[in-house]
């Protein structure tokens, strides 16, 4: 059933989402360009010497931030505004009485963007490498898979996690702005700005309880080559998705039986 | 016997409203203090619908007609009462429940906008499990019903309001479902749009015994399709029944303009003990009972010379009105 779920239904949606993907490129070219904060965290982490603090090389601090792009760019998770657009207006009504979850959609978009996205990370990555030759490297090929699986398990941990928020639409009609609030701990402790090695200990021993760091810093510590513990990383990443998804599960039964079809 | 395919009982429904007062004061007032209530829409309705029957909702705006719609389909939860459509309760939305329903709505699409409308169609059957080669038949078969096979292939945004409509039909009923639930499906349709889709509709519902809920402000819509009639005052049924015997009811004469060969028959006419409603030189309006008009026109016809004779339905809508403002019909 679930083989017959991805083989036909997800594969389906996610050609279909592709090829509607493809008439948004220049949109989808621009949000990968905008997504380079790590490259001005990078120009200020080598601008004021502040890696010698935490005992890492420009060579790695580069690749770190650059592996932080990537993640990034394969990771982003925009489901909440979204699902709030289209729960206000209504637009969700005729999927909801559909045979497949109205997030498997959003999820197939996601996806489809990302391959969207794919070939712009690259050549801004070609640039990048132009610009810093020394942060050249090539990851053996198992690194490379398991930060591919890293990078994914994050996308599904940051989809699952607006998707909750997304659900609170039932009760606020604004959940983005329940979203907003998570931003600010996902912009500082993810490792989006910064390595979370460079947080003082006792800090790193709470946002390690957390979903963050997971996110960005541990699958681009991985891919970059950088120290880390590649099977606690996983297994936390895994245990993230075990409670999330029937959290998930249970606020969305609860929240459509709230739902009133507004505009339609 | 036809078996009841939909059965309503008590059915209520009860949104929160929340409500504020104009200006500024009311503003700050809504911020710190907002005042909901609790506002029952649908109020304790009860009625049963058999299978390849076509039932029109007729009531005012707000009436609750969509929201009774949205129940039966499962789209929204009921407050009180119980619904069971086809064996299931709707709002569970069981996967097999959901495979033998549809509803469109004349004013929300879900076709993807910048695609044309075959890649929705593929997407909605794999969705509903079907094979590829099951797909392509039914596309083939909708789109020629429906006439909108040459415009499978442009993109939706291009597409006029009558073959988006066609198309979401189309996308609405791929997977055959026996039960539909169309929400003014003719919106914003020309006329020659809104007949060909009324075919397509009674063409369907011949071939396939489906059930059809239907809601409409087009009273067209609602005389060619629809036998039977569930009119909705405030939230509760005023009228559930046959639609020509409520026309009856509300319309029980009917005016027949009589032209007269002289001025002096339509005077000896007017005389003649009928109900007249007015005479301009040799034509004359009188009023019948519809159930003396047989009888009436075979005098007339018998003792007066006459050069032609109109009989003139009230027009629908004028009867229609009436019910959507008056909150019982005991017929």
């Amino acid at each position: 059933m679930i083989s017959n779920l991805i083989k036909r239904k997800i594969f389906t949606l996610l050609k279909v989402q592709y090829s509607n993907m493809l008439e948004y490129r220049v949109e989808i070219a621009l949000w990968a360009i905008s997504g380079i904060i790590p490259f001005f965290m990078l120009n200020i982490w080598t601008n004021n010497n502040l890696n010698e603090s935490i005992n890492i090389s420009d060579a790695l601090l580069s690749r770190y931030f650059l592996c932080a792009f990537f993640v990034r760019q394969f990771s982003v998770v925009w489901v909440v505004f979204s699902f709030e657009e289209d729960s206000l207006m209504g637009k969700v009504s005729p999927y909801l009485i559909q045979p497949l979850n109205p997030f498997f959609r959003y999820f197939a978009q996601h996806l489809a963007e990302q391959i969207t996205r794919f070939p712009f990370a690259l050549i801004i990555a070609f640039f990048f490498f132009i610009f810093n030759p020394e942060s050249i490297w090539i990851p053996n090929l198992v690194i490379l898979l398991l930060s591919i699986v890293s990078t994914f398990l994050s996308f599904l941990i940051q989809f699952l996690i607006q998707s909750i928020v997304a659900c609170l639409c039932f009760w606020t009609e604004k959940a983005s702005s329940i979203e907003r609030l998570l931003f600010i701990p996902t912009l500082f402790l993810s490792g989006l700005l910064a390595p979370v090695v460079s947080f003082p200990a006792y800090v790193k021993s709470w946002i390690y309880l957390t979903p963050f760091p997971y996110l960005i810093d541990f699958p681009a510590n991985l891919l970059s080559g950088n120290e880390t513990n590649i099977s606690g990383g996983l297994s936390m990443q895994i245990l993230w998705i075990f409670l999330l998804f029937p959290l998930f599960k249970k606020i969305w039964s609860e929240g459509t039986k709230k739902y009133t079809a507004m505009g339609s | 016997m036809v078996q009841n395919i939909i059965d309503v009982r008590n059915l209520s429904k009860s949104f929160d409203i929340s409500s504020k007062e104009p200006g500024l004061k009311g503003t700050i007032k809504h911020f710190f203090r907002r005042q909901t209530k609790s506002l029952k829409v649908i109020k304790d309705i009860s009625f049963e619908i058999k299978e390849g029957e076509i039932v029109g909702f007729l009531g005012a705006n707000g009436a609750g007609k969509t929201t009774i719609l949205k129940m039966l389909c499962g789209l929204i939860y009921p407050s009180e009462g119980s619904i069971l459509v086809s064996g299931y309760l709707p709002f569970r939305r069981k996967e097999n429940f959901l495979k033998n329903i549809t509803l469109i709505m004349g004013q929300k699409q879900q076709l993807i906008w910048d695609l044309p409308p075959i890649e929705s169609f593929y997407l909605n059957a794999s969705i509903y499990d079907l094979d590829k080669f099951e797909a392509k038949k039914r596309i083939k078969k909708l789109s020629e019903m429906l006439e909108i096979d040459r415009e499978l292939f442009i993109p939706v945004r291009k597409l006029s309001l009558g073959q988006r409509m066609k198309s979401e039909l189309l996308a609405a009923l791929i997977h055959e479902p026996n039960i539909l639930f169309l929400d003014e499906p003719t919106l914003g349709l020309d006329i020659n749009a809104q007949r060909n889709l009324r075919k397509f509709l009674q063409r369907y519902n011949k071939e396939t015994n489906a059930t059809i809920c239907l809601t409409s402000h087009y009273m067209k819509d609602i005389t060619s399709l629809c036998k039977r009639v569930i009119c909705v005052h405030e939230g509760a049924i005023s009228y559930d029944g046959k639609l020509d015997l409520l026309l009856k009811k509300l319309s029980p004469v009917k005016e027949i303009l009589i032209v007269c060969r002289s001025e002096e028959d339509a005077i000896k006419l007017k005389n003649f003990g009928f109900t007249v409603k007015n005479k301009i030189k040799n034509e004359i309006t009188i009023k019948i009972e519809n159930n003396s008009i047989t009888s009436s026109l075979k005098t007339i016809l018998n003792n007066f010379d006459i050069e032609d004779l109109f009989i003139n339905e009230p027009p629908i809508d004028e009867v229609i009105g009436k019910v959507l403002i008056k909150k019982n019909y005991d017929i």
